[in-house]
Parts: C-alpha cells; sequence; structure tokens
C-alpha cells in the first residue's frame, strides 16, 4: 500500500537499525520516551524493541487518551448516560474502561443507559438530528487531534439551531503534559524516571506543530523528535534523538515531515480557538493537576456544554487500588511492575483504562510480549520477599 | 391462489404475526416462498421432519446461527451467508455435506420481497453446494424484537475412510497453510455498516469450501487440521488451535495475503486484519512433507488460488503463536479482546 509499505520496508529497517546501532556510544544508556500510545503500539506490533541495541530503551509516555481521564470524569458522563435520559456518544475505545467499582459505559449500556459507539462528531450530530425528542451528548475526549472535530460539531449544532445537542468536554494539550513530566520530581529530584529524550507526538503534531514543544525542549535541555508512527518513523526518530544527545543538542526537530509543519494546521487551530478555551488546570490520570493543560468550552457556546447542561453530583471517584496506571503513565513503571497484570487485569477484565485501549501500555504489553511480561512480573514478586529479608 | 397473486403479494406485503401462527398464512409462506426455491425430493415430503437413510460412516453434525447487520452486504446476503457457513463448519470437521436444514426467525414488517431475495440466495447457494435444504423451521416475532431475519442452519455430513481431523494431531514440524486473502469478509461487513458507510469495491469472501477441501483430503488424507478462520480472524483462531494443541506456532507476516484496499481500510480504522472475520477461506495443518502438494491443489482451485505457506508448528512455547514481521521483528499474536475499536488518536 503507498505510504505505509515504504514504511515498514525490512531492508530499511536493517540499515537503519545498523545505523543506530553505530551511533549508539556503549559506555551510557538512552532513555527515549515515546509520548503516543501509537508509538507503543508500533513498537511492540512491529518488534521494534528487538532491533534496538540494549542500550537504547523506549520509556512509554502517558499519550493515551483513554488511559489519562480520570476515573472522576468517566464517573461523570456514566452518571450523564444513566440519570438524565440522554443519548450519549463515545468512541468505542472508552467504551470498556473500568470507573468506580469497575463500572463502565459497556455495563451501564448492558444495564439499560442509551449508550452509542460512534466513529466521529458527525454521527453524534446526526443522532440528534434523527432524535430531536432526545437529549445527545457527545462524549469528547482525546488529544489536539480529535480537538478540532469536536470544535467543528459545536459550531455546527449552532448553526443549525440543534437544541438538543451537547459536548461533555475532556480535550486535553500534550505539550503541558511533556513539560509537566519534565519538571516532576520523578525526574528531576527522585530520578526514579530516567528520560534522555522524547519520540514526539505525531498526529497531534499534524494539528499544533511542532513549535509547541519548543519551551519545553529549551528549559530541560531534552531533544524532541517529531515522530510518525510507522516502524521506520519510530525507528530513523530514535536515531535522531541519539544523534542529538550524543552532540549534546536539545532542539526539536521533525521527522514527520511529510505531514507535520513547526506551525501546524492554522485553520484548524483557528477553529479551535473560536469555540475552546484553556482550563486553569484539569486532572490527569497519574499525572494529577496539570495546569493550562485541557481546554473547556467558550462562554459563546455555553449552551452546548454539557457540564452546564446538566447537573453532575459530587462523588467519591477510587480507582482499583493496586493498580499501577498512573505510575505506569509517568513513566515510573512498566506494566510487568503491577502486580494485577495478568493475574487479575487482563483486557477481558480491565482493572485500568491502560488495559483497555490499543493505545494503552499494558495493552501492548499484553497483546504482543505478555508471556515474556507475565514471566518478568512473576519473577518480581517472587524476589520481593527475599529482599524484604 | 395463483402463482401470479403470490408473487404481486410478495412484492408489496410484510411479514406479519400470521406467518408465524401455524394457520393458512404461514403455509402459504411456506409453500410460496420457501417450498418454491428451496424445493427437493426430501423437502417436498412436506413434513417436519426429512427421512432418509444414513451414508456409511461416520457422521458430522453441526449447527450455526446467523445473525448480520446488514442483511444485504456487497459479495453475498444473509441467505448464501447461512448456507455457506454451516456447510464449511461440516467440511472443516473432514466431511463431505450431505443436508441442511433451515430456521427461520422473522421479525414482524420485514418485507416479503426481501425475504424472498435471501430465499432465492439461499436456494442458489445450496444448489451450486449441491447440498440440499431438506427441513424447516419459520417464526415470526413481533416488531423491535428481531433484527429483521435471523437464519439458524444445521448440517449433515459424512466423513471419508482414512481422514481424522483432529487438534491434538497437530505436531510440531506441520506447516500452516492459508487459502487466501484475510480480512475481505469483516471489511465489506464495516463498510456498509450505518454509522461507518465508505466507498470500496470489497466483497466477502463468502464461499462453500468443501470442494476445496474434498479434493485436498482425496490427495492428502492425512491432513491433521482444518479451520476456517471466521470471527476473530486467523489470529483468533490459531491461538484456539495451538491452545488445543498444546504447540507454539510461528507465522511469516509477509506470506500472510491482504488486498491493499483491505489493509487500507484496517489502517484507516485501527484495525489489524489477522483478526477480521473471513467466510470462504481455510487454514490447514499438515506434515511438511505434503505442503507443496497441498498448496499445488488449493492454488488450482478457484477458492484456492493465494493460497499460501505462512508458518509453522513448534516445539515448546505451548499456546503461542508468533510473527515474524514484515519489519524482521517479532510479536506475539494473541487472541482478540473483546470487540477490535477504532483508535482515536
Amino acid at each position: 500500500m503507498k505510504y505505509v509499505d515504504e514504511y515498514r520496508n525490512r531492508d530499511l529497517a536493517r540499515t537503519l537499525a545498523d545505523a543506530i546501532r553505530r551511533e549508539a556510544r556503549a559506555e551510557r544508556s538512552y532513555h527515549i520516551m515515546e509520548f503516543c500510545g501509537g508509538h507503543t503500539h508500533a513498537i511492540f506490533r512491529y518488534g521494534v524493541q528487538g532491533l534496538m541495541p540494549g542500550n537504547v530503551k523506549y520509556v512509554h509516555g502517558p499519550g493515551c487518551p483513554v488511559c489519562v481521564l480520570p476515573v472522576r470524569r468517566l464517573d461523570d458522563a456514566v452518571e450523564i448516560a444513566e440519570h438524565h435520559d440522554v443519548i450519549l456518544c463515545t468512541y468505542g475505545d472508552m467504551m470498556r474502561v473500568p470507573g468506580t467499582k469497575q463500572r463502565s459505559l459497556i455495563r451501564a449500556k448492558a444495564e439499560g443507559a442509551d449508550i452509542r459507539m460512534v466513529y466521529s462528531t458527525l454521527d453524534a450530530l446526526k443522532i440528534a438530528r434523527d432524535n430531536p425528542e432526545r437529549q445527545v451528548v457527545f462524549f469528547a475526549i482525546g488529544f489536539e487531534t480529535t480537538t478540532p472535530p469536536t470544535a467543528v460539531a459545536i459550531k455546527q449544532a449552532k448553526a443549525e439551531g440543534l437544541q438538543n445537542f451537547s459536548v461533555f468536554c475532556n480535550h486535553v494539550l500534550t505539550p503541558a503534559a511533556i513539560a509537566h513530566i519534565l519538571g516532576s520530581p520523578d525526574v528531576q529530584e527522585t530520578g526514579a524516571v530516567q528520560i534522555d529524550g522524547f519520540l514526539g507526538p505525531s498526529h497531534v503534531s499534524s494539528v499544533i506543530g511542532s513549535r509547541p514543544y519548543e519551551a519545553a525542549a529549551r528549559l530541560y535541555r531534552k531533544p524532541v523528535v517529531i515522530a510518525g508512527f510507522e516502524p521506520l518513523d519510530v525507528m530513523q526518530s530514535t536515531l535522531m534523538v541519539i544523534r542529538q544527545i550524543n552532540e549534546g543538542r536539545h532542539d526539536v526537530e521533525n521527522e514527520y515531515t511529510r505531514v507535520v509543519t513547526r506551525d501546524g494546521n492554522t485553520k484548524a487551530q483557528s477553529l479551535v480557538n473560536d469555540v475552546l478555551e484553556m482550563r486553569d488546570s484539569f486532572e490527569w490520570r497519574g499525572l494529577g493537576s496539570v495546569p493550562d493543560s485541557a481546554l473547556k468550552i467558550r462562554d459563546a457556546y455555553q449552551f452546548f456544554d454539557a457540564e452546564k447542561r446538566f447537573e453532575i453530583s459530587q462523588k467519591q471517584s477510587r480507582e482499583v487500588k493496586s493498580c499501577e496506571c498512573p505510575a505506569i503513565l509517568r513513566g515510573v513503571k512498566r506494566p510487568s511492575d503491577c502486580k494485577l497484570f495478568g493475574t487479575v487485569c487482563t483486557p477481558e477484565n480491565p482493572m485500568g483504562a491502560c488495559m483497555v485501549s490499543s493505545e494503552g501500555a499494558c495493552a501492548a504489553y499484553w497483546t504482543y510480549a505478555r508471556h515474556q511480561t507475565i514471566a518478568e512480573a512473576k519473577a518480581k514478586r517472587e524476589q520481593k520477599p527475599e529482599a524484604v529479608a | 391462489m395463483n402463482s401470479v397473486d403470490t408473487s404481486a403479494r410478495f412484492r408489496t406485503g410484510s411479514v406479519d404475526m400470521t406467518h408465524g401462527g401455524g394457520g393458512r398464512a404461514m403455509a402459504e409462506l411456506i409453500r410460496d416462498l420457501f417450498h418454491r426455491h428451496l424445493n427437493n425430493p426430501l423437502l417436498d415430503q412436506g413434513h417436519d421432519a426429512a427421512v432418509f437413510q444414513p451414508p456409511a460412516g461416520r457422521l458430522v453434525l453441526s449447527t450455526d446461527g446467523h445473525v448480520i447487520s446488514p442483511l444485504f452486504f456487497p459479495g453475498g446476503d444473509i441467505g448464501c451467508l447461512s448456507v455457506h457457513g454451516t456447510v464449511n463448519d461440516i467440511a472443516m470437521g473432514g466431511a463431505r455435506p450431505l443436508y441442511l436444514t433451515a430456521s427461520f426467525i422473522l421479525e414482524e414488517g420485514y418485507p416479503l420481497a426481501d425475504l424472498e431475495r435471501i430465499v432465492m440466495s439461499m436456494a442458489r447457494a445450496a444448489s451450486e453446494a449441491g447440498v440440499p435444504v431438506v427441513t424447516g423451521d419459520t417464526k415470526v416475532v413481533e416488531r423491535g424484537k428481531g433484527d429483521g431475519v435471523f437464519i439458524t442452519t444445521t448440517g449433515l455430513g459424512v466423513v471419508p475412510e482414512g481422514v481424522d481431523i483432529r487438534a491434538d494431531r497437530i505436531r510440531p514440524g506441520q506447516l500452516i497453510l492459508l487459502s487466501g486473502t484475510m480480512g475481505d469478509h469483516g471489511i465489506a461487513i464495516l463498510s456498509k455498516r450505518e454509522n461507518l458507510e465508505f466507498e470500496t469495491e470489497i466483497r466477502s469472501d463468502t464461499a462453500a469450501l468443501h470442494g476445496l477441501v474434498g479434493e485436498m483430503l482425496e490427495a492428502v488424507p492425512s491432513i491433521a487440521m482444518l479451520r476456517d478462520p471466521t470471527r476473530g480472524g486467523v489470529a483468533s483462531t490459531l491461538n484456539e488451535l495451538a491452545t488445543a494443541a498444546d504447540v507454539g506456532m510461528v507465522l511469516d507476516e509477509a506470506e500472510i495475503l491482504i488486498r491493499p484496499d483491505v489493509a487500507a481500510a484496517c489502517e484507516l480504522l485501527g484495525l489489524d486484519p489477522l483478526y477480521v472475520a473471513n467466510e470462504g477461506k481455510l487454514l490447514c495443518i499438515c506434515e511438511a512433507s505434503d505442503a507443496d502438494n497441498l498448496l499445488k491443489i488449493m492454488k488450482a482451485h478457484r477458492y484456492g488460488q493465494d493460497a499460501a505457506i505462512i508458518g509453522k508448528v513448534t516445539e515448546g512455547s505451548a499456546g503461542l503463536v508468533q510473527m515474524e514481521t514484515g519489519l524482521g521483528g517479532m510479536r506475539v499474536v494473541d487472541w482478540l479482546s473483546g470487540e477490535q475499536l477504532p483508535r482515536i488518536c
């Protein structure tokens, strides 16, 4: 397939692997955080880690929109669906994510809530048009990639005068998350996470461009290379990060030039800017409260804001206690460090979002490397009592 | 009632509760629609049960419920699918299919003209396969309690002497053959789903594979295992077999064919074609020494033209299916978890 096969070519992969092996200095290690779940997925699906020398390690980042949504917001969505007799439209990935007491949208649906999986905001608008007597809420989640379609849907609803449509807005922003991780005690103080450089977001950067990462790269002196989601993109970008590290540079470079520019898609940005504005701060799963990291609906469009249209109760939301998703999202732990992985937590019975989403690190480990991961986890569990003694 | 009246009614009428009520309306529907199109001597006996002399040999019995949305899709419909599905289940047992039964659950209000199209398609598939539908049943459910038409078919077949298809005959060293491209059916269906319509030439691969299986078994009766990778795709099917036989498997991604348009649709939707359903493909596991011969036979058959040896059965790592990726790395090919869902980012 044109524009895909070229980026999965075996000979080029071998050439790149050789170049990385030559570039990576034996006396040091390279810890590269791939921000996006799409990268994590490519690394596992194509066996990229296996082609890397032993001192080049990928640290999985928080770039899985389903994973970083705090349980509280999911509980709110379930409540909207159950208590306000609405049609709740959601992207498929969100359906099986467990909320407080393992309550997920799919379970609420089975018990009678009208929850529909959609592939785009246009589907949600159509459902609203087709059901004028019902309230239709679009559960908007995702990074900057999915934000423009949400903005378009709200504008369209206003233009059409769709009275029964609203959006439960949970859009989050990647540059703030990258800066937050780099400035966190895990990286700056305790050294719990070693990050020498970043593979920067792929689809997200097609919208926002590469410029927004420049401040963090400069401030924290870490190289960022915007990387496509194909395996050769990941490998080429890895080589570029390693080169920067070796040369003592910390620039934002762009490997994904076939899609990403420095300024991004300005039309999409201005659409988003028309409809949405910055929240002071937003709770991220794993990262905690991150300032300037999420968007809300502007007052001019507040009629379409589900948070204003429906009364949402204050509630105690709780994650499963031993679930290590939060630490995994910060790169502090790996799925094999979680004692629930592969024992009580499986894709069929997920305890945390990272096991649900195809972009989640736990799901990637489970799908592509679970035998090894379970063996590692078991070995760790067996080691622990001795370590204490 | 003459036949002109009947066809007029089928053009404009719809299923109502009387069609399942056991009275005259039901008798007419059975006579003028089911019997008329599916006719064969056993069905024409007109009993609730078909009576026949069992053939010699081991018998294979299989049943399959068909619920599909949409009912008509590129390359087929629920009618032919319900014949192919059960004929294939019988064939994968190594058997020659003999007879089918069909049970229809119809939703009140369903257009009779569409029902007739379905029954005609079923009749054509049964006739092409040479496997008659010998008895059946019709029920009607109230509007809103069905999805148009559900069809359950049951098939009976007989296993030729010397053939023994069982997962526990899968052994390390054997090779895995696949009869053609992956994912055509699943993507054809998805392309017509209400909220996901996209323009494509992709057609379902729905087909009856007993002819192909018959030729393969005639040449190599010692085939260890046959299976059609339907729901869950080739990945889930091989996981099931690897677990059942307590063996490992290693596949070669480069040998697994995927049509470019299917691959493109999968890329766009974030689906892995190895998990997408097929309805006219088979997996065969055989001794390495028989593989080339079988491959030749498969390639010569209309339903096996794109056949390939896609991997081998290995010792150790029991239940684990791995694949050398096109890129040269190794990955695990796991069971399908839940349903494949499109990605967000």
